[in-house]
C-alpha cells in the first residue's frame, strides 16, 4: 500500500511538467493506472497495449533463450571443425550446457540491454520533448533487434542503428502507430547497407570468428543460405535446421521455436494469423516455381542460381530468416495490411518476394527484411483496394435501387 | 410474416445485476428536468420562463432550426430554473412538479382514420416529435423528409437492458395505436425486430414487417438491424422510434394525454436490488434509487454502460432512457495489472484473459479504462465486434482526419455513434470512438445537410 500511495502522490506532483511522461511511464509499468471513463463506454475490455506487447515479448522468449544457448555451441562447434575433432550431438550434452549459456550471456545479453537501453533512451527524450506519454511499441522492436543482428555486431554499431531507427522509422511519423516501416527491419537495414561486411559473410555468424581471422585459430561458420547461394551442398541436415543448431541470426534459426511463439500469436488472438500462413504459402509457392524451373532444366548447375533455385521449396521455408519474419516481422499491425483481406495479399507478397530476393541476390541471400519493408510501403495501396472494393459494393446498392 | 435475421459477429457483455422482474411505482412529484444534451444538434428557443406554470404536455421550449418540433414538460408544475453555460446555452430545464399531475389534453384520435399530414401535425403540436429520430446523423428527425422506411427495434442486447418484453406487456393497444399512425408517415415499411424466442408483445400487431432477430449484441441496436434489412444509401432517410416512446405516442392518441411515464429498469452491481421501477422522463437519479443503491465509489450512468451518459445521484434520468445503472468506479491502482492473469475482467483476446474459458460468467466490471489512450495499433480486432459491412477503423480514422468524402464513401450515412459502442470497448488503444464518430457525423451534418 505505501508504494502505490507514494507513488501516487508523486504523479500528483509531476503532473504537467515535463518529467510527467517519463515518470508515468515508469510507473504505469509497476501499477495499472487508475484512469476512469469519460464519456463514450462506461467499461473497457481488459486489454491494453501494454498486455499487447507483453504478449508477444512472451512469445519471442523461446527464441531469445535458443539464440543465447546456439551462441556458444555454434562458436565452440567452430573451433572443434578448425581443429578437427567430431563429437557426437546431443542436446543436453552438448548444446544446454553452461558453457554454451555463458557466451549466449556475455554476446547476447548486452545486444538486447544495448537494444532496450539506447532505443527506450530515445523514446523517452522524445516522449518528454513531445510531452505525450511513451507508447509501448519499443518493448516488441528492442526485444526484435537483438534476434535479427549477427552475433558477433559491435554494441557501438547497434546503438547508431538504434537510434537511427527509432528516429527515422518510428518517431519522425509521430511515434508508434503512425510508422511506415517496421522499425526493427528499419535497424536491420541500415546496418545491413551501413556496414555491409558486418552483416554477411561467413565470419559474422559465429562468435569471437572475426577476431580469430587470419590466426592459427581461424573458425569461420557459414549459414545455410550462403552454403547454397555458393552452389554448394548443405552442410546441415533439415532436422538440425529446423530445430536450428545451425549459424544464422541469434533468434531465427530454430524454425520450431519460432511456430511455437506463431502458436502463441495465434491462439491470443494478438498475432495474425492470416499473414503468417499467406506468407509462408507465398515462399512456398515461389520456392516451388524455382523447382520446377529447375526440373525443365531452364537453369542448370553451371548457374550461380542454381544452388538456391534448386532447395526443395518446404527447405526455403525452415532456412534463414523467413519464418521469423513471417511471425513476427510481417505481423506488425501497424506497417501491416489492415484489412482482412489485405492481409493475405500482403502475406503472400512478402513470401513471393522473400524467395525471389533470396535466389537472384546471391550476394546477401537474405531476402525476407527487404521483402518486408517493401511490402510495407505497399500495405497502405493494398489495403486502399481493398476498401475501394467495400465502397464500390455500398454504390452500386444505389445503383440497383434507382435502376 | 416474419423474418429472421442472425448476426455472428458480435459480443454480449454479461454483467452482474440484472433487473429482477417485479414493478415499483415511483412516486410523482419533487423535482424533475429536461437536459437539451439529450436531444443531439438542437439548439434550444425556450418558451417556458423561470416562474411558469406548465401543464404536462405543454412545450418548454422549441428548436431554433424548426420552431414547429416543440420539447414538452414531462409533468405538470413550475419551472423553477433555467441553468445555462457557456454563451447563455441552455443546459438544463428544472421543474418543480405539482402533487397532483395536470396533463394539456391535446384529444382523443382515431389513428385509422388521420392523413398522413394530421398524424405529422399532431405529433409535433403534442411534442411527441422528439421521439421520432432520423438516420444518419442520429439527430431529431427533420419533418420536412420522407423516410424511406421507420424502423423499431423492439429487442435490446446491450448489456443488461430492460428486458422490453416485460416492460410493454398489456401495452398492446398504445403501441397498436401508435404504429398505425406513424406507419402513415412514410412510404415504406414500417419495420418492427422482436428477439427471435421471445414473446413479445409486437407479434400480433397490424401494420408492420415483424422481423424475429438472433445474436449477440449489438444484435438490439436499430443501427445493425437497418443495416441487415434495407441499409441507408446516399440521400436517403430512415426514421427510429424507440418502443417505449410508441406507448407514449400510443397513450396520447388514445387519451388525448402526454404522459411519459416508462418502466426503467435499475441495474448493476451497486444496486442492493436490481429491478424495475415505473418512472417519468426527467427525474430525479436520487428519487428513484433511494434506498437501493451502493453510492460509495459509484458511477451511475442514465442508460447502458456502453452508450449512456454519467449522471450524479443528483442528476436526473435522461429524456429517451429506460435504464439506470450503476457499477463500481475503478479508480485505483493494479500492481502489474497490465501483465498478470485476469480473470475478473472481458476481453476478446486471450492475452492471458481467461473470460473466453467462461462464457457464461456474469462480470463485476467497473470503470477503469485498463490502460491509456494510445494511437491506433492492434488491427482486425474491431471487425470481430462490428456486424455493419464496412471497415471500421477506416472510418474512424476519416472521422479523425475530417475527410467528408471518405467518410461518405465509407459509409458514415449508415451509422449511429452507439454502433461504435462495441468496438469502443474492446479497443486496446482506448480511442474514443463514439465521441470520433459523433464529431464526425456533426461534422458532415453541418457541412453537407
Amino acid at each position: 500500500m505505501g508504494l502505490k500511495q507514494n507513488l501516487h502522490t508523486l504523479k500528483e506532483k509531476y503532473k504537467g511538467t515535463k518529467m510527467a511522461p517519463a515518470f508515468n511511464a515508469i510507473h504505469t509499468f509497476l501499477y495499472l493506472p487508475n484512469e476512469v471513463t469519460h464519456g463514450g463506454t462506461h467499461i473497457k475490455a481488459a486489454d491494453d497495449l501494454k498486455r499487447t506487447m507483453n504478449i508477444v515479448i512472451m512469445a519471442l522468449l523461446p527464441c531469445l533463450l535458443f539464440g543465447m544457448f546456439n551462441a556458444g555451441y555454434q562458436h565452440y562447434a567452430a573451433i572443434d571443425v578448425a581443429k578437427g575433432i567430431t563429437s557426437e550431438f546431443t542436446v543436453l550434452g552438448s548444446f544446454l550446457t553452461m558453457d554454451n549459456f555463458w557466451i549466449g550471456i556475455i554476446k547476447v545479453l548486452p545486444l538486447v540491454i544495448v537494444s532496450y537501453g539506447v532505443g527506450l533512451l530515445v523514446e523517452f527524450i522524445f516522449a518528454v520533448i513531445k510531452g505525450h506519454e511513451v507508447e509501448e511499441g519499443y518493448l516488441v522492436t528492442g526485444m526484435l533487434v537483438p534476434l535479427i543482428v549477427p552475433v558477433d555486431t559491435p554494441l557501438w554499431m547497434l546503438s547508431v542503428a538504434v537510434i537511427f531507427g527509432v528516429v527515422i522509422g518510428k518517431e519522425v511519423f509521430g511515434g508508434t502507430g503512425m510508422n511506415i516501416l517496421n522499425p526493427a527491419l528499419t535497424i536491420r537495414a541500415f546496418l545491413f547497407f551501413a556496414y555491409p561486411t558486418w552483416m554477411s559473410g561467413d565470419k559474422v555468424w559465429v562468435y569471437d570468428a572475426v577476431n580469430r581471422t587470419g590466426t592459427a585459430d581461424a573458425i569461420s561458420g557459414e549459414t545455410m543460405l550462403g552454403t547454397y547461394a555458393q552452389n554448394q551442398p548443405a552442410n546441415y541436415d533439415l532436422w538440425e535446421a529446423f530445430f536450428g543448431f545451425i549459424p544464422g541470426s541469434v533468434g531465427e534459426t530454430s524454425a520450431f521455436l519460432i511456430l511455437v511463439g506463431a502458436a502463441i500469436l495465434i491462439f491470443t488472438k494478438i498475432g495474425s494469423w492470416r499473414i503468417i500462413v499467406s506468407t509462408f504459402i507465398g515462399a512456398a509457392v515461389m520456392g516451388f516455381i524455382f523447382n520446377q524451373i529447375v526440373a525443365a532444366d531452364i537453369i542448370t548447375s553451371s548457374s550461380k542460381f542454381y544452388g538456391l533455385m534448386n532447395t526443395v521449396w518446404y527447405e526455403h521455408l525452415i532456412i534463414g530468416g523467413l519464418a521469423f519474419g513471417a511471425v513476427f516481422m510481417a505481423t506488425d499491425p501497424v506497417t501491416g495490411s489492415q484489412t482482412n483481406k489485405g492481409k493475405w495479399i500482403y502475406g503472400f507478397l512478402i513470401g513471393f518476394i522473400s524467395i525471389m530476393i533470396r535466389v537472384f541476390n546471391p550476394a546477401y541471400p537474405e531476402g525476407v527484411f527487404l521483402a518486408i519493408l517493401l511490402m510495407n510501403v505497399f500495405a497502405p495501396t493494398i489495403d486502399h483496394y481493398v476498401v475501394q472494393g467495400n465502397v464500390k459494393k455500398r454504390l452500386s446498392r444505389t445503383k440497383v435501387k434507382t435502376a | 410474416m416474419s423474418k429472421d435475421i442472425r448476426i455472428k459477429k458480435g459480443l454480449n457483455i454479461s454483467l452482474i445485476g440484472e433487473a429482477e422482474q417485479t414493478t415499483t411505482q415511483h412516486a410523482t412529484g419533487g423535482f424533475y428536468a429536461i437536459k437539451p444534451s439529450d436531444f443531439h444538434g438542437i439548439t434550444v428557443k425556450l418558451v417556458a420562463k423561470e416562474g411558469a406554470e406548465v401543464k404536462a404536455g405543454e412545450p418548454l421550449f422549441y428548436s431554433k432550426s424548426d420552431e414547429r418540433i416543440l420539447f414538452p414538460s414531462p409533468v405538470s408544475g413550475k419551472v423553477t430554473e433555467v441553468i445555462r453555460g457557456e454563451r447563455r446555452k441552455v443546459l438544463a430545464i428544472n421543474i418543480a412538479a405539482n402533487a397532483t399531475q395536470e396533463f394539456k389534453d391535446f384529444g382523443t384520435k382515431d389513428a385509422a382514420s388521420m392523413s398522413a399530414e394530421e398524424v405529422k401535425n399532431h405529433l409535433l403540436a403534442s411534442g411527441c416529435w422528439p421521439f421520432v429520430k432520423q438516420r444518419p446523423y442520429d439527430v431529431v428527425a427533420n419533418p420536412n423528409q420522407a423516410p424511406k422506411a421507420i424502423f423499431v427495434s423492439a429487442y435490446a442486447s446491450a448489456p443488461l437492458a430492460a428486458d422490453l418484453d416485460y416492460t410493454l406487456k398489456g401495452k398492446e393497444a398504445e403501441l397498436q395505436a401508435a404504429l398505425t399512425a406513424v406507419g402513415k408517415l412514410t412510404e415504406g415499411k414500417l419495420h418492427v425486430s422482436v428477439g427471435k424466442s421471445a414473446n413479445s408483445p409486437f407479434s400480433n400487431l397490424k401494420g408492420i414487417e415483424i422481423h424475429k432477430v438472433s445474436g449477440p449484441h449489438p444484435i438490439g441496436n436499430v443501427g445493425t438491424q437497418i443495416a441487415q434489412i434495407d441499409p441507408i444509401n446516399k440521400g436517403e432517410v430512415v426514421w427510429v422510434i424507440t418502443p417505449q416512446d410508441l406507448v407514449v405516442i400510443g397513450e396520447l392518441l388514445l387519451t388525448g394525454k402526454f404522459n411519459i411515464t416508462r418502466t426503467v429498469a435499475l441495474t448493476g452491481s451497486q444496486f442492493r436490488k436490481p429491478h424495475y421501477v415505473t418512472v417519468t422522463a426527467g427525474a430525479k437519479v436520487a428519487t428513484i434509487v433511494k434506498g437501493n443503491l451502493d453510492n460509495d465509489n459509484t458511477r451511475i450512468i442514465s442508460g447502458n454502460v456502453l452508450s449512456g451518459n454519467h449522471v450524479k445521484e443528483e442528476g436526473f434520468i435522461g429524456y429517451y432512457d429506460n435504464q439506470i445503472t450503476a457499477i463500481p468506479e475503478g479508480n485505483d491502482y493494479e500492481f502489474f495489472g497490465w501483465n498478470k492473469p485476469v480473470f475478473n475482467k472481458i476481453s476478446t483476446s486471450r492475452a492471458l484473459t481467461f473470460s473466453w474459458l467462461t462464457p457464461n460468467k456474469k462480470y463485476d466490471l467497473n470503470t477503469n479504462t485498463n490502460g491509456e489512450h494510445r494511437a491506433f495499433v492492434v488491427t482486425g480486432s474491431y471487425e470481430k465486434v462490428f456486424p455493419l459491412d464496412l471497415y471500421p477503423m477506416q472510418l474512424l480514422k476519416a472521422c479523425m482526419y475530417k475527410d467528408l468524402d471518405e467518410m461518405e464513401a465509407l459509409g458514415a450515412y449508415e451509422v449511429a455513434p452507439e454502433d461504435f459502442a462495441l468496438t469502443e470497448f474492446i479497443c486496446v488503444s482506448k480511442q474514443p470512438h463514439q465521441k470520433i464518430i459523433r464529431e464526425g457525423l456533426d461534422l458532415m451534418r453541418e457541412e453537407l445537410g
